[in-house]
């Protein structure tokens, strides 16, 4: 457990010293969410109804803008491989950097949502949902994501390919985290929706570090 | 006792489909270092991340006291220093910071002291808190060879480790290697100039 820690923590220092690189992220997020409400037109109900799966799609597009690049770095720098040689295990390491990718990519944007959702007149219910929808989604997204980085990793023009690899596997994250919020607007309810959710996060955090480990392995040979 | 620490047999590599050398079979035992020779594109450092265990090798087995590096698997690892072409190291961190997250990494624990004392031996004591990125190539590099003054590794490999540096810390590099041998360590290197070592070992010449 030790070898997450310090990639953790060392994944989290160095965003601290670049700090326009995570700020992009939230940056696109706000513009997204605030663009939408300007062009649809003032007609509340419109809006109310599209909110949650405009802010689900803007998370959604926002992570993976900055997950394309998660190995890049250390793989040019040749820190990979030091990774790779580590006595630690490698998908604890592979887990540290996807945790700490997300402390800094994904928890801004959780915490940006209900502000934003704001824009949308979602009630108090709806926007609690939504928060713990993300709250629960984008690790499952940061865990997809990573492996698209992890095997597409030296591969020229990556960032598009990661796109179409990952973009397929998120859309069950995305229907049942905005289905959530508009089941709640029905009164129906999110538990269904949040408990599928929570079985998606427990499928990836159980296959995404072995995975993305058995892509690097392979990337660096 | 007679099993060497590091044995190479028949080892053969590729890079798409093409050979890279004829078969290679050595051995490196304690108190000893391997000096790998070829001509640029020889396959050296192909070799080198090969027997680090980076990736397999064509044909052939390396085994690490005894047994394949797969079985050898975290205990290899521990005892193993790589240092590549590239120095593996966080240009926004500190020379120090850079230090101590590598010997963390490695499973090493290492105080602020020591590793500020290892930058220090190696002449960046008023360097040690810039960010990396600040420093000339050579400060750089001589940060990235700080690990070999903290490292407790049995088996030490590097990739031209000489390159780059100034007279004085080619002299340094060379008497800590030295020691490194002297004291059981196990070393291989690659270089295109002769070896300024003085503990005992052998030259290997990769061919076709």
């Amino acid at each position: 457990m030790m070898g997450f820690w310090h990639v953790f923590t060392r994944d989290v220092r160095l965003a601290l010293r670049r700090r326009m690189e995570w700020f992009t992220g939230m940056f696109f997020f706000s513009v997204v969410a605030t663009l939408f409400p300007l062009a649809i037109g003032p007609e509340p109900k419109t809006l109310h109804l599209m909110g949650p799966g405009i802010l689900w799609v803007g998370a959604l597009l926002s992570s993976l803008l900055s997950l394309n690049r998660l190995f890049e770095a250390d793989a040019a720098d040749g820190s990979l491989e030091q990774l790779v040689l580590s006595p630690h295990p490698l998908p604890l390491l592979v887990m540290g950097k996807i945790t700490a990718h997300w402390l800094i990519a994904g928890v801004p944007l959780v915490t940006l949502a209900p502000v934003l959702g704001l824009q949308f007149g979602l009630t108090h219910e709806e926007l609690f949902t939504l928060v713990l929808t993300l709250l629960v989604g984008t690790p499952v997204l940061s865990m997809l994501g990573a492996i698209g980085a992890a095997l597409t990793l030296g591969v020229r023009g990556g960032g598009l390919l990661v796109a179409l690899l990952v973009l397929p596997l998120c859309v069950p994250v995305l229907v049942f985290g905005a289905g959530a919020v508009e089941a709640v607007s029905a009164g129906l309810g999110a538990q269904a929706h949040v408990s599928l959710l929570m079985a998606l996060l427990l499928l990836a955090l159980l296959f995404s570090p072995w995975a993305c480990a058995a892509a690097l392995r392979i990337a660096l040979e | 006792m007679d099993i060497p620490r590091l044995a190479l047999d028949a080892i053969t590599c590729e890079r798409g489909a093409r050979p890279l050398f004829a078969p290679l079979s050595f051995t490196v035992g304690a108190g000893e270092w391997v000096h790998l020779q070829g001509a640029n594109g020889a396959g050296k450092t192909t070799l080198l991340r090969t027997l680090c265990g980076l990736m397999p090798p064509a044909s052939g087995t390396i085994r690490w006291q005894g047994q394949t590096l797969a079985e050898a698997g975290a205990a290899f690892r521990s005892d193993l220093l790589y240092l590549g072409h590239a120095l593996a190291l966080k240009g926004e961190l500190s020379a120090l910071e850079n230090l101590l997250i590598d010997a963390r990494l490695r499973g090493h624990e290492l105080t602020p002291q020591a590793a500020q004392a290892a930058l220090e031996a190696l002449g960046l004591r008023t360097r040690a808190h810039l960010p990396l990125r600040v420093l000339s190539q050579g400060q750089q590099r001589r940060a990235a060879l700080a690990r070999l003054a903290v490292s407790r590794a049995r088996l030490w490999v590097l990739d031209e480790p000489w390159v780059a540096l100034d007279a004085d810390s080619v002299q340094r590099l060379s008497e800590r290697l030295d020691a490194h041998v002297h004291g059981g360590g196990s070393l291989v290197f690659t270089s295109h100039q002769a070896a300024p070592l003085q503990s005992p070992g052998h030259a290997v010449r990769l061919g076709s």
